[in-house]
């Protein structure tokens, strides 16, 4: 038997279901990745057709039309004029959405022209009744040179008939649904000459995109056939008129709408939720009650984790042979492992809320409510959701600025988002605030070590702001302030859709911290554990002989801690902890805070991990969690060293230091230059260290 | 005097006469905000941008200076 497989693109416009109708047809057949050289997220996912030939369909970014206006919606262009990329589709399928065919159907006529076999579906056919529509799909068929599928990937209705469309893919039409080189003949027909073996609409594609086109030297086209750009441009309105006439004149006759059976929750629920004070409202108890949800929901699963993660680290002390390499795995590896996992909950509770806020059309309404606010700080409405997602974590964040067409108001959100609090720097502050904030209530019911968190997160807020009101002054570039939001209709989020997008980002989270917190607690441990043999090699010796010298008596077991801690301050670590204490002691940090400080540069949450590697390494108590050890460690005057000023001093650092490197390489990609990731990386460090300095030397 | 998107008043509903190409990004146009087309004003944003309108069946949010670039005429029969 022969196994044949067809590879499919699935194309339409946002808000259309697009994303549904793959969650349809593939399940959790998916793999996430990055199209090479470009942060645009890159989604493939199989389907079985028959029994022998199977589907890969590849998800590509929504988009409204072939001219691209951003990296997303190139990557569909680069796709669809390259015949030789390995993805290049045997057939398009094109989603679009009953209530907003017309418009969805002029990406439809741009892909036909590209002379591909195309399906057509017509998603969210549930509401036609609901809407008053009526389709007659044999005449849109026969006039748009394609076949239908009718769907409702949210009753799972006409995703077999997607399936076998795909099948027999190769009976369909590729002739264009209409010319659109009418638009300027004289013009077109020189194209024509010059370019006889290329297909019209691509070599428009070349002239009027920056896109890449192997087949073609751009150049020459360029050289010979260029135009103004405003002459490009009414060229291209000219060309979208057009098709729009064509859409039109079909719809005319193939699709009927009665007017009279239409009902618009849309414009009842915009009216309040749009609505200038109850808006303000709900958006803010909105927040609240994901901020309320995420503390006080996630810990019954974080305490059980936290329980399950303290009694594997005991039974791997208790069943490995003893020795420095069990201490790295029970001390070192499990509880970063587990200081990172125990956070699975709260980072997916608030993947669940922003994914239901953008899945539900709430959030281009808060884009709506928020615009002329957020302006005023050199913020674009669209920054809301960077900010809000950036309080899950800074790199989706980032990318998701993308949208917004104003190239200052992005570049300053992307700049400030990492101020938000993002879920990485969770582990640091809960284990500093329970060890320097008392666990008591003020007032009668609030948690003061509740209330320190919140403050934290409202002091990463409030950061951005004033980053974003500074830089709104500094940056003196003009750039037109294109501001385009659809207001989608409101939806029920799927709970498909939603599971699938928690589950993918949840499992990214902790596979991508995981491997550094791995790589860095080996590291840490063997550092630790090494060092010049003419100390490090003879600490035994060299304690034993300062005991003896003194001519006290002294237990053993002390002189084994002696030794060990010894052998940790002349440890490799040790040695490059003490040539960076000068630094980092106006903060009021050791050497072992210091290293911990310095390793989350690679990524915040390392902080816990690495205290955790550092004292099992020097030390032969076994019993004792982190948070116990942090309390026990001393200066050698005797008084604690988590004490409240280097507590808070710690906090301050971890709110405003960048201390991300995947954020960093995400803002280098994003800007496309070394210069804002450096700048970046310089202020908010820089001023983390001044604040944390301040502080510590007020308290103290 | 040429009367522009940005003064139409909430509910009323006018057709696009002229757009100035060179201020209205593409995306725009490619929504349907093109000449002929009917647009009504559905909701003004709190301090009073941007604007909510329906064109074509889009259901789109610009900001007031994008409105301004926009022409219209007053259907004769306003509701």
């Amino acid at each position: 038997m022969t196994h044949k497989t067809i590879k499919v693109a699935l194309i339409g416009n946002p808000n259309t279901g697009k994303t549904s109708v793959f969650n349809q047809l593939t399940g959790l057949r998916q793999q996430v990745g990055n199209y090479p050289g470009i942060t645009v997220e890159k989604k493939i996912g199989s389907c079985k057709l028959s029994e022998n030939v199977k589907a890969t369909i590849l998800d590509l970014p929504g988009t409204y039309s072939l001219n691209a206006s951003s990296i997303d919606e190139n990557v569909v262009i680069e796709l669809l004029m390259n015949k030789n990329d390995e993805y290049f589709p045997d057939v398009a399928v094109v989603v679009t959405e009953v209530e907003n065919l017309k418009r969805n159907l002029l990406l439809f006529t741009q892909i036909k022209d590209l002379e591909i076999p195309t399906i057509l579906v017509i998603n969210m056919s549930d509401r036609m009744a609901k809407k008053g529509i009526d389709l007659d799909i044999p005449f849109l068929e026969k006039e748009l040179k394609t076949k239908i599928a009718l769907v409702s990937s949210r009753k799972n209705i006409g995703i077999d008939s997607i399936k076998n469309l795909i099948l027999n893919y190769e009976s369909l039409s590729t002739e264009p649904c209409l010319n659109a080189s009418v638009i300027d003949v004289d013009y077109f027909d020189k194209l024509r000459r010059a370019f006889p073996n290329q297909l019209l609409y691509k070599l428009w594609l070349v002239i009027t995109q920056d896109v890449n086109f192997l087949n073609l030297d751009r150049n020459e086209v360029q050289s010979n056939f260029t135009k103004s750009k405003t002459e490009l441009k009414r060229l291209q309105q000219k060309e979208t008129i057009k098709r729009y006439q064509f859409i039109n004149d079909t719809l005319k006759i193939g699709q009927k709408i009665d007017v009279s059976k239409a009902t618009d929750i849309r414009a009842k629920l915009d009216r309040v939720l749009t609505h200038k004070f109850f808006g303000y409202v709900i958006f803010f108890g909105i927040l609240m009650l994901i901020f309320q949800s995420i503390f006080n929901w996630s810990s019954v699963p974080m305490d059980f984790i936290d329980e399950t993660f303290t009694s594997l680290a005991s039974y791997a002390k208790s069943h490995l042979p003893a020795g420095e390499f069990t201490n790295l795995i029970a001390e070192g590896i499990i509880p970063g492992i587990g200081g990172i996992v125990i956070f699975v909950p709260q980072i997916a509770f608030l993947f669940l809320f922003i994914s239901v806020l953008e899945e539900s059309g709430y959030m281009s309404r808060v884009v709506f409510l928020m615009d002329k606010i957020m302006r005023r700080y050199g913020l674009s409405g669209k920054s809301v959701v960077p900010l809000i997602s950036g309080t899950a974590c800074a790199i989706p964040a980032i990318m998701s600025a993308r949208n917004i067409e104003n190239w200052k108001e992005r570049l300053i959100t992307i700049l400030v988002t990492p101020f938000t609090t993002c879920s990485a720097r969770l582990p640091v502050y809960a284990i500093l605030i329970s060890l320097i904030i008392p666990d008591e209530k003020i007032l009668g019911f609030f948690n003061l070590q509740g209330l320190t968190l919140m403050v934290l997160y409202l002091l990463g807020f409030f950061m951005a702001i004033v980053s974003a009101i500074i830089l709104n002054k500094v940056l003196q570039f003009k750039s037109k302030s294109y501001f385009v939001v659809e207001m989608p209709s409101y939806k029920i989020p799927m709970f498909k859709n939603v599971g699938i997008n928690v589950l993918e980002k949840t499992k990214a989270f902790v596979f991508g911290a995981g491997k550094i917190i791995l790589a860095i607690s080996i590291i840490l441990w063997f550092l630790g554990s090494h060092g010049p043999k003419e100390t490090f090699g003879n600490a035994q010796q060299i304690v034993e002989n300062e005991v003896y010298s003194s001519k006290l008596k002294i237990n053993p077991s002390v002189i084994e801690d002696n030794v060990a801690a010894y052998k940790l301050e002349n440890s490799y670590i040790g040695i490059i902890g003490r040539s960076i204490e000068p630094v980092i002691k106006p903060l009021g940090y050791d050497w072992k805070i210091g290293i911990a400080v310095v390793t989350s540069f690679a990524a915040r949450e390392v902080f816990v991990g690495t205290l955790a590697t550092i004292y099992s390494v020097g030390n032969s108590d076994d019993e004792t969690t982190i948070k116990n050890k942090m309390a026990a460690e001393i200066k050698p005057d005797g008084t604690k060293i988590f004490n409240f000023a280097t507590g808070v001093s710690l906090l301050l650092f971890y709110a405003f230091a960048m201390q991300c490197i995947s954020t960093l390489a995400i803002v280098k990609k994003e800007t496309n230059s070394w210069k804002w990731p450096i700048i970046q990386l310089i202020f908010m460090s820089g001023f983390a260290y001044l604040v944390a300095l301040s502080a510590y030397q007020i308290l103290k | 005097m040429k009367l522009t998107l940005a003064q139409l008043k909430k509910g009323q509903k006018g057709i696009i006469a002229d757009v100035n190409i060179d201020e209205i990004p593409l995306k725009l146009l490619e929504m349907g905000c093109l000449p002929g087309n009917v647009v009504e004003l559905v909701q003004i944003a709190p301090f009073g941008d941007p604007l909510y309108f329906i064109f074509n069946d889009s259901h789109v949010a610009i900001r007031l200076e994008t409105a301004k670039e926009i022409e219209i005429t007053l259907e004769n029969t306003t509701n």
